[in-house]
């Protein structure tokens, strides 16, 4: 862990002299990637850094299929530029499975049925991550509430409650 | 681990790869070395194009490109059963999103910046923007060659038609209108292409219809069908909007001229909301009479679809619609009246429900305000006019397969939240108002006649003794490739790990029709049943070969081996693999699902998908509580009670049922496609409201299998639309239950709340 990377994140959007230097670290690995400071960071990840699991559903932060953490808390990467990132830790979903929570989140939706489509349930998992770190003790209501800013077309989203219903219990 | 098994309710096999961010969308393809598409849609309605200036475009810096309508090789019309709508636009323009010319640059926002620099200069001419203008005489004409504005204009007559209407005892009366529903996929449109060094035009995109996007591509651009090589990863969903071109032929004019480099193409979600097809607004009429008693003696339907620009499949959706125009009931006497009206509004075409979400609204409406007329239980009203195997349904189809909507109905007559209803509406809190209501709703599969609906499976073990699916009906999110691994292994007798799919390739795969109507896990699940049937004969044979037996008595297929029950040799799937030849590993299989002889007399005006033959079945209730104060009404309790036969995966048949309810939940409350003299109004999730996650009750899903469906695979029918249709009357019939008033206007806003429920306080249309 926290080998040092270069990336080159290409700058396809600009003459190189806008690009900037940004060093963060990206799901536990210390980066660090050229781009122009205004790139949007899903285009950073999804574009530049091949990380496509990251979606974008609205690209003007009203469905939440973008959901990726920022020092730990939930951040729409559609909203955020590249420059906000310098200095920042960013988990995206491909570092979902490095945590015993992140599994568990995984496990959930896969056994509880709430992956259909499967486009939004990206930035959904990092949602529901994010209730289940920071508030275990949430009930369904509580957890609904937590969801309701992440939009799923296919599900109704019962099965996708239900599954982080499950884990937070699990982690009580 | 054990073999896969039909009936088992066990996770999808696309889950984890979901969860985790790696199932690959067409969206996530960066193929090195890309140019980006962009379509120029200037966004007026209706006019002539006199200018179309590309130099400001082509010196911004990363274009190189700009195409327009004279860059187009072929006949430059897309289309799947009318060839109408221009890839780019020439002499005019009918909606606000066609597209005059076709950006290629080096990144998005280059080709942003250029499409924005195109000069169009549009004369504007007269528009037609609603049914009444459309229809008006000597209305201006969308299409000079579609006298009237007409697509089409069909009629079902059934018994004596309308006429028996005059000497019923009691006749109820409503209008009533729907609005334009916006698919709202999370991943929009999108694809990438090259053109390959052979010249094959190479597509990866996602589409419901892999296979008929050649014919649309091939005739658009003048391309030969076997040179057009599609490949359909899963889809971000589809719900019908991905059924027929949306990128296709923009990026396959792209490919064409962009020197052999890939293209990629993605509709950001304004575009999606502006050049998407749609779900038809409707106006409808209807007229139902009875007798004292109940029995529903005819119907009289007038049904007004506003198709938009191109045709598209408007006319085949409208008459679906008709199709079902009368509900799962039976009723002697029908005469159904069918206009498919073009305006210059955003094209409208395939949706989930298709057609018949608008007419369960009026059908079901109509339902409550007779059972309220006659002073009679809603309910029973609709159990004793319910549909059953023999009976003939509106559309003249005398109905030989399974029809199950009686049982559906019995079974929310058992259900707590029926049966408690009366307490629990009578606890309302203070300025809320509670009702129930119920809906009884059908929806055919299928293409229905004049569309062969058929489909070629196909089944490969490997050299390594593993077995592949190969599919060749997108996955849209409805799971059917999980399903048809666990017919596979089911009928292989394999475990999940020993399978795999592969998601459906042109080049590969069979020709199959497209991932809609109800039918694609029924027919290629059908089709696939065969083809491992012929593997499984096929293994046992050439391992009674090697193990020296006279027959194939007593050998069974195993995971990784056949084995000889009576000496418990075996030889392993690995062996097998490795003797038999590549053509020798592989298994097609066949299947035309069942169509209606003879055809009823009783339509016309019908070009094709009609009649309909197999039909799912659903009763759904729902328990509202309305705001007095706000108007808001919030869907507290959801029940869907269905009929789809067998059910292959209990956990994804829920996933369906609860996901069409949802779509149909915002169907009823929220969702509202405006669009102003031909301008779309609602281009963003703010303006176009889709239920989130405490919009919605917890929603129930009960499977009901009293009848299986003989012609399906291991007794299924389909079940994906069915469940659309019931939330919008449902949902109605619990405001009025609560005494807000009958509402004919969907979606149920807050406003249209409160003016029916406290300004004007129970207006039912009643007559006579
Ligand atoms: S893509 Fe970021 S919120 Fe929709
Ligand atoms: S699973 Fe399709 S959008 Fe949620």
């Amino acid at each position: 862990m926290n080998d040092e990377k270069q990336q080159d994140a290409g700058v396809p959007e600009g003459p190189p002299e806008k690009s900037a230097v940004i060093a963060f670290t990206l799901n536990g690995t210390a980066v660090t990637v050229h781009a122009t400071p205004d790139r949007r960071v899903i285009d950073l990840l999804r574009e530049d850094l091949g990380l496509t699991g990251s979606k974008e559903g609205c690209g003007t932060g009203e469905c939440g299929a973008c959901t990726i953490m920022v020092d730990g808390r939930t951040r729409l990467a559609c909203l955020m530029v590249a420059a906000q990132l310098e200095g920042r830790t960013v988990e995206t979903v491909e570092s979902l499975a490095d945590s015993d929570t992140g599994r568990r989140v995984r496990d959930a939706f896969v056994t509880h049925g709430a992956v259909q489509c499967g486009y939004c349930t990206p930035g959904m998992a990092m949602a529901a991550l994010a209730v289940v770190r920071e508030s275990p003790e949430a009930d369904r209501p509580a957890i609904r509430e937590a969801l309701s800013g992440n939009l799923c077309r296919c599900t109704g989203y019962v099965q996708i409650i239900d599954a982080v219903v499950h884990v937070a219990s699990e982690e009580r | 681990m054990d073999p896969l098994q039909i009936g088992q309710s066990r996770p999808r096999g696309d889950a984890a790869a979901k969860v985790a961010g790696r199932e690959p969308y067409a969206a996530d393809a960066y193929p090195d070395n890309r140019l980006w598409a962009r379509a120029v849609r200037p966004g007026v309605p209706s006019g002539r194009i006199v200018g179309l200036a590309c130099d400001a475009a082509l010196a911004v810096p990363g274009v190189v490109k700009v195409l327009r309508a004279g860059d187009v090789p072929g006949s430059n019309r897309q289309g799947i059963v009318h060839k109408d709508m221009p890839v780019l636009a020439d002499d005019r323009v009918r909606c606000c999103a066609d597209a005059v010319a076709l950006v290629l640059a080096e990144s998005p926002a280059a080709a942003a910046a250029g499409a924005a620099a195109v000069a169009v200069e549009i004369e504007p001419l007269p528009g037609v923007y609603d049914l009444d203008a459309a229809l008006a005489e000597a209305a201006h004409l969308v299409h000079a060659d579609r006298p009237g504005n007409l697509l089409a204009r069909a009629t079902i007559r059934k018994g004596d038609g309308a006429d028996p209407l005059a000497r019923c005892d009691v006749v109820v009366e409503g209008t009533f209108t729907t609005p334009v529903q916006a698919h709202a996929f999370l991943e929009t449109e999108s694809g990438v292409a090259r053109l390959q060094p052979d010249g094959t035009l190479w597509m990866q995109v996602s589409t419901q219809s892999p296979f008929r996007d050649r014919f649309e591509i091939g005739h658009a651009l003048s391309i030969p069908y076997d040179r057009i090589h599609i490949e359909a990863p899963c889809l971000g969903g589809g719900f019908g909007g991905k059924d027929g071109a949306t990128v296709q032929c923009l990026l396959g004019l792209a490919a064409l001229h962009a020197d052999g480099r890939p293209v990629k193409m993605v509709w950001d979600r304004e575009e999606s909301f502006v050049a998407g097809y749609k779900r038809h607004a409707c106006r409808l009429h209807y007229r139902l009479g009875a007798r004292r008693d109940g029995t529903l003696q005819a119907l009289h339907a007038r049904i007004w679809y506003d198709t938009g620009a191109y045709a598209h499949l408007g006319a085949e959706v409208m008459e679906l619609g008709m199709e079902h125009a009368a509900g799962p009931y039976r009723i002697p006497h029908a005469l159904i009246e069918g206009w498919c009206v073009h305006t210059h509004n955003p094209t409208a075409g395939a949706m989930r429900a298709f057609g018949v979400c608008q007419v369960s609204f009026a059908f079901e409406s109509m339902m409550d305000l007779l059972a309220q007329r006659l002073g009679m239980d809603p309910l029973a009203l609709r159990t004793a006019n319910a549909l059953v195997r023999g009976d003939t349904n509106c559309a003249g189809i005398h109905l030989e397969t399974s029809t199950g909507i009686k049982a559906c109905l019995a079974q929310v007559a058992r259900h707590p939240l029926w049966r408690e209803r009366e307490i629990w509406r009578r606890q309302a809190p203070p300025f809320k108002r509670r009702g129930v209501g119920l809906a009884a709703v059908f929806n055919a599969a299928g293409y229905g006649g004049g569309v062969r609906d058929a489909a070629i499976a196909k089944i490969e073990m490997d050299p390594t003794g593993h077995f592949i699916v190969h599919n060749a009906v997108s996955d849209m999110g409805q799971g059917n490739s999980s399903a048809f691994m666990q017919m596979a292994g089911h009928l292989l007798g394999q475990t999940a790990d020993r399978l795999r799919i592969r998601q459906p390739d042109t080049r590969t795969a069979y020709p199959s029709g497209s991932s809609s109507a109800g039918r694609t896990t029924y027919t290629f699940g059908r089709a696939l049943t065969f083809a491992c049937e012929t593997l499984k004969s096929r293994l046992l044979n050439r391992a009674g070969l090697m193990l020296f037996l006279q027959d194939d008595d007593d050998l069974v297929l195993e995971p990784d081996r056949v084995r000889h029950i009576p000496t418990d040799r075996s030889v392993t799937l690995a062996q097998l693999g490795a003797m038999m030849s590549a053509e020798e590993r592989v298994c097609l299989g066949q299947f035309v699902a069942p169509t209606c002889k003879p055809v009823p007399d009783t339509a016309t005006g019908f070009f094709i998908g009609f009649p309909h033959v197999i039909f799912s079945y659903s009763a759904h209730l729902a328990r509202v509580e309305i705001d007095t104060l706000s108007g808001v009404v919030q869907v507290t309790n959801y029940l869907a009670v269905t009929d789809g036969g067998h059910v292959i995966n209990p956990a994804m048949f829920h996933q369906q049922i609860q996901g069409g309810v949802a779509q149909g939940i915002g169907y009823a409350l929220y969702e509202d496609f405006i669009t102003h003299h031909g301008r779309v109004r609602t281009e963003d999730f703010t303006t176009y409201i889709i239920p989130g996650a405490l919009d919605l009750p917890e929603i129930v899903s009960v499977a009901c299998v009293e009848e299986t469906e003989a012609t399906g695979p291991f007794g299924m029918k389909g079940i994906g639309e069915v469940a659309m249709n019931g939330p919008l009357p449902a949902i109605a019939n619990g405001v009025a239950d609560a005494g807000m008033g009958r509402i004919c206007r969907a979606p149920l806003t807050p406003e249209r709340v409160l003016d029916n429920g406290v300004r004007a306080p129970a207006t039912a249309q009643l007559q006579k």
